[in-house]
């Protein structure tokens, strides 16, 4: 140890020796603090006598001669931080350019410490001191030492921060024999609770849980609601039907309620209808679909037979204009039906209330071929298929729909009976029948025809044979009773038969017809070719005799609307056209063939129709052509079939004909065959009967001049 | 019955189809068409009849739809509504 204290010595008296302190020697700064070490360690006196004057080289030291070691350097002691840079620079940015600072910081900082004493004077010191007092107030002599202490530690410190080295090492010193000193004399304090103070550096946390209790799911699900979707429109008309719906509720409620007098009637009315309902109910669903089937029929009817709707309705010949005044008939609708095919179509009618309804009977005019007999009702709409079909044992010989009653049908039979067939009853049975006790006719029935109801509001009608009887017919109670009008006896012929009684042959009616206004007035044609113009009061006489005919009379008619003209057919060729005033015809046409039926037409009073057994059909108009028809025309096929009858739709411009093979064919005529005569100009076109009736007078009067003045 | 032999007439009349009968439901009850074609038919015009009708009454509820025809190029529909069942030929009708 001595040894290195004398090499420092040397070292330190050749060090002050030099100049500045470089850097390349900072062995020689090294040595000045340990000779500023030695120094004090001097000071103490210790070493300085264990300096030696042995000199001990290190190998490396370095050679210098005498001159160099004389060579004196000169050091100075500055305040200098050697450790400080000597030449800073900092870049300008005002000037661009790096720039040397002049002054630099030399302080150089050996020691810092952070105390974390606090004023005595201050807030936190006053409030120190206080809690110590209270600590002091139980160990009063500790505290005034440490007081003190403290006291002294303070002084010292506001002396100031920036001092030397020294002091603070002496403080330290000072302060490290002070704690000693307080730590031996602390342990007794802390035996006195003290105040903990809560401030903010001295935080605790404390926390605690509570229980929780564990959480279990429980649900529960109950069955849903059985949900349907139902969707609707409330339309205007739905609303219409609820309402209606709940009006027939109540005015059946309040029915039921009235009809409860009636208990026993009533109550079996009601089983009945329950009855029916349900049976309705029960059966197939397919027959309410009857009513809609049927049309369903006719519309395909419709389509099948298209042209010929359209004809019906729409088609004019316009090839009439060049025909001068010949017109044509055009086919349309032929009506037939497999069961007739043997039979000959004895009657036509048509309905008065449906106008495209008809009724065909189909019997048979062979005496030697008598069998059954049909009646057919036929509806233009449905041209493939009767509506209504009804047979009978004896051939229908003539027909007759009640005015009034369209549902009735008076028909006479072959074998003389007569029946009323109803069309709401659903049987194919005539609702009543004449019988042998009854008072048939004993020979076939040729004419039916309805009349008014009698006083009684009875149903009756009026039949003529070939037994000579016109019978009238009254529905009494559900029975035909027939009353015997007239007899036609032949005049002359009475004969004187055995035991001088005198017989009377009757002839034999063959058509009649009743006048439209007259009502008591009617003709009878025979078979004799008579035209009896009788009335209904008188039972045995005539009002008239014509001598129409050389062959039977097949038919007679009264004009529509002239009052006193009439019309009549024979099979001697010929029709005729009489005023019932005078005897002998107006107007004679000879058709070449053998007359079965003449009709006159509904809408004119000059326009009437034949047919012959040729098969043809002629149409005459008076008021243009007097002595000619302007239409005939072939309307069956000519040798194999006859025509029997013709008859004019009330309304429609057609005609239908049947003929021999239970046929019906229905025919248009064309615009020239319906031409209201065309007035002179200036003068009103008048329409109505009176322009008929006065239309056929002009005409008769023509012919009539000639015949008076002849009569006379 | 009367009605079975009018359908029968409808079916053996000349350029019919088909006859098709459905409840008010739309469900055919009877038909002379095969079963596809059928069920097509039967939804179709069903719907279609609905909405005529609604169409027909909703302009003046105290009115009706009687009968609905659909002609087209190759044949025509024919359909007979009622309130409880739906009446339908199809006919080809000759031209």
């Amino acid at each position: 140890m001595p040894g290195k204290a004398g090499d420092r010595h040397r070292q330190g008296q050749s060090g002050p020796s030099g100049g500045k302190a470089v850097p390349p020697r900072p062995a020689k700064a090294v040595s000045k603090k340990r000779d500023e070490d030695v120094s004090t360690e001097a000071g103490e006196g210790v070493d300085e006598w264990i300096l030696s004057k042995t000199l001990v080289k290190p190998p490396d030291q370095l050679e210098l001669t005498e001159a160099e070691l004389k060579e004196e350097f000169t050091r100075i002691l500055t305040a200098n931080n050697p450790h400080a840079p000597q030449n800073i620079v900092r870049y300008s940015f005002k000037e661009r350019a790096y720039k040397p600072i002049n002054y630099v910081d030399q302080m150089a900082i050996h020691f810092s410490l952070n105390g974390n004493m606090i004023p005595k004077d201050s807030d936190e010191g006053r409030r120190q001191s206080s809690r110590l007092s209270i600590a002091a107030e139980k160990a009063p002599v500790e505290t005034s030492a440490v007081t003190s202490e403290e006291a002294e530690i303070k002084d010292e410190e506001n002396t100031g921060d920036i001092q030397a080295t020294e002091k603070e090492e002496a403080e330290e010193l000072g302060t490290a024999e002070v704690a000693e000193a307080a730590e031996a004399e602390e342990p007794p304090p802390p035996r006195v609770k003290e105040q903990k103070l809560a401030n903010q550096f001295n935080f605790i946390e404390r926390a605690s849980r509570t229980l929780n209790n564990p959480m279990q799911e429980r649900a529960c699900q109950s069955e849903p609601t059985p949900c349907k979707n139902f969707s609707a429109t409330a339309n205007q008309w739905k609303i219409y039907d609820a309402y209606v719906e709940e009006l027939q509720k109540m005015e059946r409620s309040k029915e039921k309620e009235k009809s409860r007098v009636q208990v026993a009637k009533s109550e079996e009315v009601k089983k009945n209808g329950r009855k029916s309902t349900s049976l309705e109910s029960q059966s197939d669903d397919i027959t309410k679909i009857s009513k809609a089937a049927k049309i369903m029929e006719r519309m395909v009817n419709q389509n099948t037979f298209d042209d010929i709707t359209q004809d019906f309705k729409y088609f004019e010949d316009a090839s009439d204009e060049y025909r001068d005044q010949q017109g044509t008939l055009l086919p349309l609708w032929k009506f037939q039906c497999d069961k007739t095919k043997r039979l000959a179509v004895t009657a036509i009618c048509w309905n008065p209330k449906y106008k495209d309804l008809f009724a065909a009977g189909c019997g048979s005019y062979d005496f030697t071929k008598q069998g059954q007999g049909m009646l057919l009702l036929y509806t233009m709409k449905n041209p493939s298929f009767p509506e209504y079909v009804f047979s009978s044992e004896s051939g229908i010989m003539c027909l007759d729909f009640h005015s009034d009653h369209p549902y009735l049908l008076a028909v006479g039979f072959y074998d003389g009976n007569v029946a009323i067939y109803s069309l709401k009853k659903a049987t194919s049975q005539p609702s009543y029948k004449s019988s042998a006790k009854s008072g048939k006719h004993t020979e076939p029935v040729w004419q039916v025809k309805w009349q008014k109801d009698d006083v009684d509001n009875n149903l009756n009608f009026f039949s003529v044979s070939s037994d000579g009887r016109i019978v009238s017919w009254t529905l009494v109670k559900n029975e035909l009773v027939h009353t015997d009008v007239i007899k036609l006896s032949v005049e002359g012929t009475t004969m004187q038969g055995p035991e001088e009684l005198q017989l009377q042959t009757f002839g034999s009616g063959t058509s009649f017809d009743f006048h439209k206004k007259i009502d008591y007035l009617f003709l009878v044609g025979t078979e004799e070719g008579k035209i009896y113009k009788c009335s209904k009061c008188y039972s045995s006489q005539f009002l008239d005799v014509f001598e129409a005919h050389h062959m039977a009379v097949d038919s007679v008619s009264w004009n529509p609307y002239h009052l006193k003209v009439f019309i009549s057919c024979s099979s001697d060729w010929t029709v005729k056209i009489w005023d019932h005033t005078i005897k002998t015809p107006m107007f004679v046409y000879d058709l070449n063939s053998a007359v079965g039926d003449v009709a006159w037409s509904p809408y004119s009073s000059t326009v009437f129709a034949a047919v012959t057994i040729d098969g043809k059909a002629h149409v005459f108009d008076l008021s243009i052509n007097k002595y000619e028809a302007l239409c005939t025309q072939l309307v069956v096929a000519k040798k194999k079939n006859k025509t029997t009858h013709i008859q004019f739709n009330p309304v429609y411009p057609i005609v239908i004909v049947g003929d021999e093979r239970g046929h019906v064919i229905s025919l248009k005529l064309s615009p020239n065959l319906r031409r209201i005569p065309k007035e002179k100009k200036g003068q009103e076109v008048k329409k109505g009967p009176e322009v008929e009736i006065a239309k056929l007078e002009k005409l008769l009067n023509l012919v009539r001049e000639p015949e008076s003045k002849a009569g006379k | 019955a009367e009605v079975e032999e009018t359908l029968k007439r409808i079916q053996a009349h000349k350029g019919v189809i088909a006859t098709i009968v459905m409840n008010a439901e739309g469900i055919p009850i009877r038909t002379t068409l095969d079963n596809s074609s059928t069920v097509q038919y039967a939804g179709l015009l069903h719907q279609l009849t609905m909405r005529a009708r609604s169409t027909v009454r909703d302009i003046d509820p105290h009115n009706d739809l009687t009968f609905l025809r659909i002609r087209s190029k190759k044949h025509e529909i024919m359909i007979a509504p009622d309130k409880d069942y739906l009446l339908i030929v199809i006919q080809n009708p000759c031209e």
